[in-house]
């Protein structure tokens, strides 16, 4: 899919960062006209992705989280999260409902979210190299538009 | 966030406002805990009417509240969810462990 637009950047690994990287694909995601239905679907994802990229990747530590948003054609918007910290040993077994290892501050539920709500989600990681999470959603185009 | 409460006969009402991640989560609890403790109520009400964004940070401070006010008896649920944070909710699943009713919102 040819890109069309895409924005690129990079934050440390503090909670406080959560509520921008949310905003910030947001407010990329406006070019693409989607409704309120999918801004908060947008929203709510990025959240999980990013948060799992702070709480989980680096426990000790605040790394370096990278997003990187594109515009593809047929409007799709393309969300990539990336960590390089711990990495997920069996990544099948961490994205099935309720599976955490946080504690109980966590639900996991978080890839199950992200899955749910984008229309395509792939995680690929390996232990001690990182985490990279790649979502896809199509903003449907709008009657009248 | 803010968290804001009021108490009568028995119950302890918890409005939630703004933004709810793993960021707010935390201090959020740890006020909820202080006023939870302060009342131990029957009922405790999570009003979410003000609340405009939740992720799954959200469902587990839910089932924590929960748990808190089942530890003296109580019962507690949310009301007024907008479409965000209910859709976070039906996709979790804790409408089998808690009761939420809805407002219709945008
Ligand atoms: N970026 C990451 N780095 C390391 N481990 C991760 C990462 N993202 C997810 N995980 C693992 O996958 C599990 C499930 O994630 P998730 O579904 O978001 O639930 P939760 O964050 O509530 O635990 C986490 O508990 C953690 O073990
Ligand atoms: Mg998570």
């Amino acid at each position: 899919m040819k890109q069309v637009n895409y924005i690129k950047f990079e934050f440390p690994a503090r909670s406080v960062n959560e509520s921008f990287a949310r905003a910030a694909a947001a407010a990329f995601a406006a070019q693409m006209d989607p409704t309120l239905e999918e801004l908060g679907d947008i929203k709510t994802a990025v959240s999980e992705a990013v948060t799992n990229a702070i709480v989980h990747a680096y426990p000790d530590r605040a790394g370096l989280v990278q997003m990187r948003l594109r515009a593809l054609e047929g409007n799709v918007l393309e969300i990539m999260v990336r960590d390089r910290g711990r990495g997920i040993p069996d990544v099948q077994k961490a994205m099935e409902p309720m599976f955490s290892t946080g504690g109980d501050d966590r639900s996991g539920m978080g890839f199950t979210i992200m899955a749910s709500f984008m229309d395509g989600l792939r995680v690929r990681s390996a232990v001690d190299r990182g985490t990279t999470v790649t979502m896809k959603k199509r903003i449907k185009a709008k009657a009248g538009a | 966030m803010k968290v804001l409460s009021s108490y009568q006969d028995g119950r302890l009402t918890l409005y939630l406002k703004g933004e709810l991640d793993h960021h707010e989560a935390a201090s959020a609890l740890r006020r909820i805990s202080r006023t939870v403790d302060d009342y131990l109520p029957q009922d405790c009400v999570i009003d979410m009417e003000g609340l405009t964004f939740m992720d799954s940070s959200g469902i587990a401070l839910i089932l924590k509240i929960s748990r808190l006010v089942a530890e003296t008896g109580g019962r507690a649920w949310v009301e007024n969810a907008r479409k965000q944070p209910l859709k976070v909710i039906d996709a979790s699943g804790i409408d089998r462990v808690i009761q939420i009713s809805t407002a219709a919102r945008p």
